[in-house]
């Protein structure tokens, strides 16, 4: 079983910006790999590096947001590729948890069962989350998942999350390979009772 | 009480309800390429797990393959790494594998469907998201992560949540030169690239209905770019005699076409949601912008960025930045330098028919580079005995190989700096071709060809006459 995730800390680093898309996050050259090790260098690479290797100006890049875990994030963050390599590259460049306004599917659904959370609070909420790093960024941000809350400073913000993935971080069961096969009995039963593994007879 | 395919088919795979609340979902059919599996395969050897069901999986090669020669080892040596990683996980953990010497092989999703494997009323699972594809047979077909590879190697099940279904209802009949493609870009122009969050889109409709399969599997491929991992149409005759006879469908056809009729929506199933759009007020459609949802009509102006809703103003005003366009302005007579024919979107046979019509007896304007890339090595076969790949040399097309090629650039097919491309694929994001400043362009099939012999944006519908 997974360890349960119930609160995050750290400081905080803004990537604004609305339908940033996992093309984006990770742009597809940086896929040819066979293992998720060493990614974080990648991460964002096309919006943080020019073609000669100079730095852009990103969040990323901005030594005041150095260290920080928690990503602040606008509207439909991760559309696009199903690919796991972006929340991946995430996490290996210190990301432990994202907060948005909301997230493509594909995308919360990978930070889940990597243990990420990715919580949702609304467009004022994110601006003034967004704001407060910006004017402290060594600042303490904690993400509650129990309370579904942000603190930021003395400011208290209230989140959101869908509750299964909520659980399965409270729980623990987020890495759920081994709370699926728990129900082995019960898949073979389905695949005996399903038309098409059974040559429709 | 009368029920939609969708939850006819999520209840029959429901495995068991989870305690976090997700449903537990038996997955019928999955799919795998070379690059979200390795690491999946690495996770189950970790922890010392084997495949629950084999026979299952279905893997193949599309996304790193060179499509101009595919001989191996590969130049690129992280391309032939992969290649061989996915030759090594497949022959140890008994996973049938279309590799570059069957002549099955081709883009993970047209060959799912030309080999009969992706049928109605199954769930389809592959770690890539357009896997919403194989919706258009009436399967429930969603992307997935590399971890979630993994839970279904180990388990053939996946914790899901149940989305909610919105019917998209496309009735009256299409205008000359306007295709299935156009149909779904005017849904996300309308709806939204994160219209679609939390739903499955069910297509219907007469518009719909009229259509043949690989058109309705171009409107399900892009489902997804509307926000909705899941897209489908509910099967009928049209369905069932493409897949008879095909390598993998049932033996026992007509057993299966009695269960599939089944497994349709109900008449007066209800759906949270429900769209209709009119078939007729259809044009084809070009996009402008870095996202598929930024798209107008051809004969249409590129919008201004104050007459967008405030939410959207900040994309588009990134979009103009990085296309070079001008608000405002017809998107008809935008110049390009490429123009690529090929993508799970629109690389099928009947795809490459439309364009070779436009195609044939002219010549690509001086200075755009063009290629054709079949989406299998069966499209690809069908093409030459149709004499279809001469009539693409002859105008100056490049003819090669199959697999994804331009439309994610992780093969030696890109764009170059800021070349602007007219594109059959399905997504047109900041650097999606290999560039990081090159320009993409969505359009049908029809349309790219269109665009590669004037050299610029160019209506298909004075073309063909
Ligand atoms: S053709 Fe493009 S979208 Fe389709 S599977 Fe290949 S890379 Fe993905």
């Amino acid at each position: 079983m997974s360890k349960a995730i119930q609160k995050i800390t750290g400081t905080g680093v803004p990537v604004r910006g609305n339908d940033i898309d996992t093309d984006r996050v990770i742009p597809a050259r940086f896929m040819k790999c066979i293992t998720f090790e060493g990614l974080g260098q990648y991460a964002f690479y096309d919006v943080r590096f020019e073609a000669d290797g100079s730095l852009k100006d990103h969040p990323f890049n901005d030594e005041r947001y150095a260290g920080a875990s928690i990503l602040i994030v606008n509207k439909n963050f991760g559309c696009g590729s199903s690919r796991e390599h972006a929340p991946q590259a995430l996490q290996k460049f210190g990301v432990s948890a994202v907060v948005g306004e909301s997230f493509a599917e594909i995308f919360s659904g990978n930070c889940t069962v990597m243990g990420i959370p990715a919580v949702t609070a609304d467009a004022e909420a994110i601006e003034s989350i967004m704001a407060a790093v910006e004017s402290d960024p060594r600042g303490e941000i904690t993400i509650d998942l129990d309370a579904q809350a942000v603190t930021v400073g003395r400011s208290r913000i209230a989140t959101s999350m869908p509750s299964p993935q909520r659980l399965a971080l409270l729980n623990g069961t987020w890495d759920s390979t081994s709370v699926l096969l728990e129900n082995r009995a019960l898949i073979e039963a389905t695949a005996r009772a399903i038309p098409y593994p059974n040559n429709f007879a | 009480m009368a029920q939609t395919l969708f939850d006819k088919v999520w209840d029959m795979h429901t495995v068991a309800t989870l305690d976090s609340g997700q449903d537990q979902l038996f997955i019928g059919l999955h799919l795998i390429h070379e690059v979200t599996s390795p690491q999946a395969f690495q996770m189950l050897r970790e922890r010392g797990l084997s495949i629950l069901y084999p026979e299952r999986t279905f893997a193949t090669v599309d996304h790193i393959v060179p499509t101009d020669s595919q001989a191996r080892p590969f130049k690129d040596a992280l391309a032939e790494e992969m290649m061989q990683a996915i030759e090594d996980n497949t022959r140890e953990m008994g996973v049938k594998f279309f590799g570059l010497d069957s002549d099955s092989q081709g883009i993970v999703h047209v060959i799912g469907p030309e080999l009969g494997l992706t049928q109605p009323g199954m769930t389809i699972a592959c770690g890539d998201s357009h896997t919403s594809t194989h919706g258009a047979f009436g399967a429930i077909a969603f992307g997935i992560g590399t971890s979630q590879i993994r839970d279904v190697l180990a388990s053939q099940t996946l914790a899901m949540s149940r989305p909610k279904v919105r019917r998209i209802t496309i009735d009256g009949a299409l205008n000359a030169g306007v295709y299935s493609k156009d149909i779904i870009l005017r849904i996300i122009a309308e709806l939204g690239v994160n219209g679609g969050i939390g739903y499955a889109y069910e297509f219907a409709g007469s518009a719909i209905e009229a259509l043949e399969m690989e058109a309705r599997m171009s409107i399900c491929n892009m489902s997804i770019e509307g926000g909705a991992r899941v897209g489908y149409i509910n099967p009928d005759d049209t369905t069932f005699e493409y897949l008879r006879g095909r390598p993998y469908a049932p033996k026992n056809f007509d057993d299966a076409v009695r269960v599939w009729r089944g497994i349709a929506s109900d008449a007066g199933a209800e759906v949270a949601d429900h769209v209709a759009l009119d078939a007729g007020s259809i044009e084809p459609m070009v996009t402008w912008g870095i996202n598929p949802g930024h798209a107008v009509g051809v004969s249409g102006e590129m919008p201004r960025v104050a007459d967008l809703s405030e939410d959207e103003q900040e994309g588009a005003r990134l979009a103009y930045q990085h296309m070079g366009l001008g608000e405002g302005d017809p998107i008809r007579g935008t110049s390009i330098d490429v123009a690529f024919i090929g993508s799970c979107t629109n690389s099928r046979i009947s795809d490459l028919r439309e364009a070779a019509k436009v195609v044939r007896g002219h010549r690509v304007a001086p200075g755009v580079r063009a290629l054709v890339v079949p989406g299998s090595k069966q499209v690809l076969r069908q093409a030459v005995d149709e004499g279809l790949d001469q009539v693409f040399r002859d105008a100056g097309f490049e003819w090669r190989d199959a697999g994804c090629s331009m439309c994610l650039a992780m093969n030696p097919d890109k764009l170059e700096g800021r070349e602007r491309c007219a594109s059959s694929s399905n997504r047109n994001f900041i650097g999606r071709q290999g560039s990081p400043t090159g320009r993409t362009l969505l359009m049908s099939p029809a349309m790219v060809a269109a665009a590669a012999l004037k050299g610029e944006v160019a209506d298909v519908r004075e073309m063909t006459s």
